[in-house]
């Protein structure tokens, strides 16, 4: 009986967190008079909604823009941060200990006191309204991926270096030849975030992108949702379907990397 | 050069590429940010110095007043519910044995999705006449708001719609269930402890440290909300509205002041205001946590 209890209960959760979805490809193949009748199948069927939004908006430069721009994080953000999580695991000397307390204190910094500051150095350096501010902060390594790559270096048994460093190998030989295979699974834990949370943000395009050729994926839906949605054309299909499409690669992404993304999210909070 | 000297040396190395990022894009921009709140500057005349005026306006401003009383109001619904329906999720999760990956699976999706089609994707299903939530509620017999155009009722329904993203939260507290030692929960039901008495007495003083954790962070987050809102009802046809007023949330209002009406000045000031607040009640969550957490048997 209890048991029934529980499954009834998962039932119930499966429907209320897959039905949007459900909802918005069903809506996405609907026609104009349709859109908003909640039935679940799309009946009259309209997948021209898909060829119209594609024609109307530059759909596949944003989408090659967010491929670009957030390959570019990922890669720098995983280099980088490996780089200096590998530091702050395998070496001792004054100071680190309390600069990495630096870097968890830069984890709770509020990200709107920087907005401003970091917008005008961009403006100062003459790229403020390029793709560069959008990924290239994650060069210099970001305290989470950190943090995380650091529990990963941790793990790595020490006997290992210890021995390689005996035999002469060099500070940066450990890092790349050793450190960084065995620490893949934390490496690709990295890339997938960053590549979601660069696929996925509007805050800097907002503030950076003003010419639509250069729009990533979230700014160019917004502008679809500015000219079709409310106070728009009111052409919903065009708009959902726009989102479908920004939505599916992320959907995939889960499905091939799931266990990377419970891993990254897990780790959030072991101390 | 000796081992230690050698050895500290390498580790700076690898420590440059942060050192330099946390000077270019943390600690410069922090003290450059606090002397422009102290200045009126518009990108086209150099700044000009006013001492706290900048202060002074902001706490006089109606729509800081309107902004922060709208994200504080946000952040005491959003945070809890998310608590709330993660910890009995994550219960949940933990009862479905072998499943438990693919319920797993389907809370995390919806983390994936883009904010901005979240946005989009509410905005309908939260329709008052059409949407699905309502159509829901009417099941029951209940007349649901207009969620999306009444101002009373905009910031409750961010807050339905943030309960579809509430996955993350709730696989971390699924992980942190997993860490409760089993004999905890046999010594309690020799006790004869009805779940409820477990749940109280022992699942939450296990997990405790867990969900001080998430308290924490999903409140620093909030008080910063701002895409999924400004998606919906910000933008290029943004309404000059009673709808606008009751979404504009702090950093919304920061935005506009900074990339709209280009007053870098003020918003640095109002960035600042939001900086004061959060450390403030970040540190009432600190001191009340020394109360209320149990690290032990939370560690891993």
């Amino acid at each position: 009986m209890k048991r029934v209890g529980v499954w009834a209960a998962l039932l119930v959760v499966t429907v209320a967190f897959g039905y949007p979805f459900w909802w918005l490809v069903s809506a996405s193949l609907k026609d104009r008079a349709h859109v908003f009748d909640n039935t679940l199948l799309p009946r009259p069927f309209s997948p021209g909604n898909y060829v119209e939004v594609w024609q109307a908006v530059p759909l596949l430069t944003w989408i090659g823009n967010s491929v670009a721009v957030g390959l570019a994080a990922a890669a720098a953000a995983t280099a980088a941060s490996a780089l200096v999580a590998f530091g702050f695991a395998m070496f001792r000397f004054r100071g680190r200990d309390l600069l990495f307390g630096v870097v968890l204190a830069t984890m709770m910094l509020p990200a709107a006191v920087t907005m401003v500051p970091v917008y005008l150095e961009w403006h100062a350096l003459g790229l403020a309204t390029t793709q560069i501010p959008l990924w290239a902060q994650n060069l210099f390594g970001s305290a989470f991926y950190i943090f995380l790559l650091r529990q990963f270096f941790l793990g790595l048994p020490r006997e290992v270096f210890d021995a390689a460093k005996v035999d002469g190998a060099s500070a940066w030989r450990l890092f790349t030849s050793m450190a960084l295979p065995l620490a893949k699974p934390g490496l690709v834990v990295v890339f997938v975030f960053e590549l979601k949370a660069a696929w996925t943000d509007l805050v800097k395009p907002l503030i950076y992108l003003r010419d639509p050729q250069l729009y990533t994926l979230p700014r160019g839906l917004k502008a679809v949702l500015d000219r079709f949605g409310e106070g728009g054309e009111e052409q919903w299909e065009l708009v959902l379907a726009a989102s479908a499409i920004a939505t599916v690669p992320m959907v995939l992404l889960f499905l091939v990397a799931q266990r990377h993304f419970v891993r990254g999210t897990v780790t959030q909070h072991v101390e | 050069m000796t081992v230690s000297g050698r050895e500290a040396r390498a580790g700076w190395l690898f420590l440059l590429p942060w050192v330099i990022g946390f000077l270019a894009f943390t600690a410069g921009p922090m003290l450059f940010s606090l002397w422009l709140s102290l200045t009126h500057y518009d990108m086209l005349k150099p700044p000009a110095f006013v001492g706290l005026e900048n202060y002074r306006e902001a706490l006089a401003d109606e729509r800081v007043g309107t902004a922060m009383w709208n994200t504080v109001f946000f952040t005491a619904l959003h945070v809890p519910s998310q608590i709330v329906l993660a910890l009995g999720l994550a219960s949940l999760l933990r009862r479905a044995g072998r499943g438990s990956g693919f319920f797993r699976t389907i809370l995390y999706l919806p983390v994936m999705t883009p904010p901005v089609a979240l946005a989009a994707m509410f905005l309908l299903l939260l329709n008052g006449q059409h949407g699905a939530v309502n159509g829901f509620l009417g099941w029951f017999g209940f007349q649901g708001p207009n969620w999306t155009t009444d101002p009373a009722w905009i910031k409750p329904g961010l807050v339905v719609m943030g309960l579809w993203t509430v996955g993350s939260t709730a696989v971390l507290y699924l992980a942190a269930l997993t860490r409760v030692p089993v004999e905890r929960y046999e010594a309690a039901r020799l006790d004869g402890a009805s779940p409820w008495r477990q749940f109280w007495h022992v699942t939450l003083p296990g997990i405790s440290g867990t969900v001080y954790f998430t308290v924490v962070v999903n409140t620093i987050a909030s008080l910063q909300v701002f895409t999924e809102a400004y998606a919906m009802f910000f933008g290029a046809r943004a309404k000059q509205s009673a709808e606008g007023d009751a979404a504009l949330f702090y950093v919304i209002h920061l935005f506009q002041e900074a990339f709209g009406s280009l007053r870098m000045g003020y918003a640095s000031a109002l960035a600042w205001g939001l900086f004061a607040v959060i450390a403030v009640i970040t540190a009432v969550q600190v001191r009340l946590s020394r109360r209320y957490v149990h690290y032990e048997g939370d560690r891993s």
